[in-house]
This record gives C-alpha cells, structure tokens and sequence, in this order.
C-alpha cells in the first residue's frame, strides 16, 4: 500500500468491497443516494448496500454542514472536519475538508499548517479552540469536557456555534471510521 | 418508547435551551433518530441479526466508558440475548483502552506519527461464536485504531461469514454509534456550561 502525506491535493478512493453497479439501482437507492451525482462515487454506491442507512448517514451529515440557520460559519464546521481527521489519521477525508475549510476561510496557510504539522500547530484563538474540542471530541474515551466549552464561548462561540463545532466533530468520528475501514486513498483522481 | 435516543442519552428535556437549540438543526436531530432507527429496527435480519447488532452496540459503548450509554445499550441487549451479556462484559475489559493510536501504513512520511497500541483478540471467542468474535474484533479496530484498518481486516470478516452487505451495515453501526456517543458527551458538557 503507498503512503500518502495529508494534502489539500485532489485525491481518488478505491473500495475494498464491490460497490452496487448503476444498473443495480432500484428508487430506493437513488432516494438514499439523495444526490444523484453520488450514483458516480464508488464510496456512495458502496455504502447504499445499506439504503435506510446511507439514506440517514447524508441527511444528518447535510444539515450538520450546510443549514446555515445562524450557528458557526461554514469555515469553523469544515475546520473541525479537517481537525478530526487529521487526528484519526483520514487522509481522504482530510483532503476533501481542508480544501473546503481553506476555500470559506480564506487561510489556506494555516489549514495546510494543521495538515503539515498537526493538530498542535499553533493557531489563532478561535481556530485553536475549534481543533483542541475536536481532538478532545476525538478521544475514546471522550476528553472533551467544560474546559473545551469555555475555551469555545472565550473565543466568541454562542452556544449554537459551540453545537455545530461539536456536530461536525462527532459527525466526522463517522465518516472517518467508513473512508478509512472500506477502502483506500489513490493519487489519481478516479474518474 | 423513546423517541429521540440522542435526547434521552443527553437528558434533555423538552423546551429547555438544548431542545431549542437542537431545534435549530432539525434534519441532523431527525436523521440521527432515523440512523438509530435503520441500524436497531431494521427491515431485515438477513445480513446482520439484531442480537448481533445489539451485542456489537453495546462492546462499542462499553469501549468508550460513558456509563449511561453503555448501561442503554447493555439494557437492549440483556432484552433480547440475556446470555450475551456477561460474554461481552468481559470482552468489554479485555478491550479497554484509550485512543486513537495506530501505525501508518508502509515507509511513508506519516511513520513518525504512527503510535502502537493494543490490538484486541476476543478473550473467549468461543462464548461469542464466530461471527460475533469477528465482529467485535474489526468493532475494536475501527473504535481506536481505524487508520491501521486494510483490506485483510474485511477478509477476517469475510472467513467468518460476513458478505459484503452484512460488512458495510456492521461498519455503519460501530461508526454511527461513535458519532453519537460524542454527540451526547458533547451536549451534555454544553448543558452543564449553558448560559441561557
């Protein structure tokens, strides 16, 4: 297996397990798809042997990353994506979530920082917050404590905001788990 | 019948500040309730049964050593398979650790970052039966050392009778479980702290 660095770089995943073919695809399967263009994605087609699930797994994951109803700008939620996987050691998902938190917050240097150096890079305030209740969150068993709440609210976070931080970190202990346990990271874009 | 797991495993309380702010996100509160609800009620037995999903709950619950969730998972189970229960106790133990650890794969630039720890075997396989034995194996690799997971850890699933499908549900719950375990942990941290 080639070993990749974490990186901001596009990058292709390969399963392990067969994914369902297009022409398998009942309604069913497109509705947990939600997204028709994930019937391209090898991973989607791999996780909708389980439809209800996969179905569930996306609407969960949409609302805690895009419902932009007040709460932690999209940058912070995408930060602490990138945090937590950094931490448990997805480099494709830190690809993916770095681009993303780099395009919204416009601080390519100190996303790619934290994928460089890790997660005690040094950050600003708020961004320092955001990585350290993602790494505690990351913890089995859980470190993330009042400690981590109070540095969150310090550093300007109302408690909606703090909820999101604590989603998209939780959020991404799942994702992480799957990307990593079913298949793997390639250079090449798969097409 | 509860009908938001994440609440009651939280305690929050209907029209308290966390009911509200839950509220303000409520397809992830929905579609967290209907993830629980597609891994534990599910349509079918064929790939995964529900005393294996209910055995391999609560392992993974008991692995992260949040009492009252491990206490709601062990109650699920002790329902349906009251003789399980002491087998994965026990397996619980013999699992315990912290995490995430784990060696990078091959001669890479990560390799100074990879960071040895246990690598569980069930302790009496025997009382857990092969499949179950497999899977509370692979559940314990993918808890704390999911970045060492490859494709011989889906073999040992494989040799045991796991098919594919039955692979990637029993993925979805282990991981689901570890979403929602830090959900609860998180929110209950923010109550405790709440200022409105």
């Amino acid at each position: 297996m080639t070993q990749l660095a974490f990186t901001r770089d596009q990058l292709g995943w390969e399963p392990w397990l067969t994914p369902l073919e297009t022409d398998e695809l009942t309604d069913e399967h497109y509705e947990a798809l939600v997204d028709k263009a994930r019937a391209k994605s090898p991973y989607f087609l791999l996780l909708a042997r389980d439809p209800a699930t996969l179905q569930a797994r996306t609407r969960t994951d949409n609302d805690i990353f895009y419902n932009a109803d007040g709460g932690l700008p999209r940058a912070g939620r995408e930060l602490a994506a990138t945090a937590t996987s950094r931490r448990n050691g997805c480099v494709f998902c830190a690809s993916v979530h770095a681009r993303f938190a780099a395009h919204y917050s416009k601080r390519a240097d100190d996303v790619q920082r934290l994928l460089d150096e890790g997660v005690n890079a040094p950050q600003d305030g708020e961004w320092q917050a955001i990585i350290d209740a993602s790494v505690a969150l990351a913890a089995t068993p859980a470190e993330f404590g009042a400690n981590h709440v109070e540095a969150l609210r310090a550093a300007g976070l109302d408690d909606l905001a703090i909820s999101d931080v604590i989603h998209a970190a939780a959020f991404f202990n799942w994702a992480n788990r799957l990307m990593l346990s079913l298949g793997e990271p390639v250079e090449e874009p798969a097409s | 019948m509860i009908a938001d797991v994440i609440d009651h495993l939280a305690g929050i309380q209907p029209g308290s500040s966390l009911d509200r702010l839950r509220a303000r996100r409520p397809a992830a509160r929905e579609h967290a309730q209907r993830s629980y609800d597609a891994l534990f009620s599910p349509e079918t037995e064929e790939e995964i049964t529900l005393v294996e999903r209910d055995a391999v709950a609560a392992f993974v619950a008991g692995l992260h050593d949040a009492p009252g969730i491990a206490r709601f998972y062990a109650d699920r189970l002790a329902e349906l398979s009251p003789g399980l229960l002491a087998a994965v106790e026990s397996e619980v133990s013999a699992g315990a650790t912290t995490g995430p650890y784990g060696v990078y794969p091959g001669e890479g630039p990560l390799s100074v970052e990879s960071d040895e720890g246990l690598r569980y075997r069930a302790r009496r396989p025997g009382d857990l039966g092969v499949r179950l034995a497999a899977a509370f194996e692979h559940a314990h690799l993918l808890v704390f050392r999911p970045r060492e997971a490859g494709r011989e850890s889906l073999d040992a699933l494989a040799r045991a009778g796991w098919s594919a499908t039955g692979v990637v549900t029993l993925s979805q719950l282990v991981a689901f479980l570890t979403f929602q375990i830090r959900v609860v942990a998180g929110l209950r941290h923010l109550q405790n702290g709440a200022t409105s």
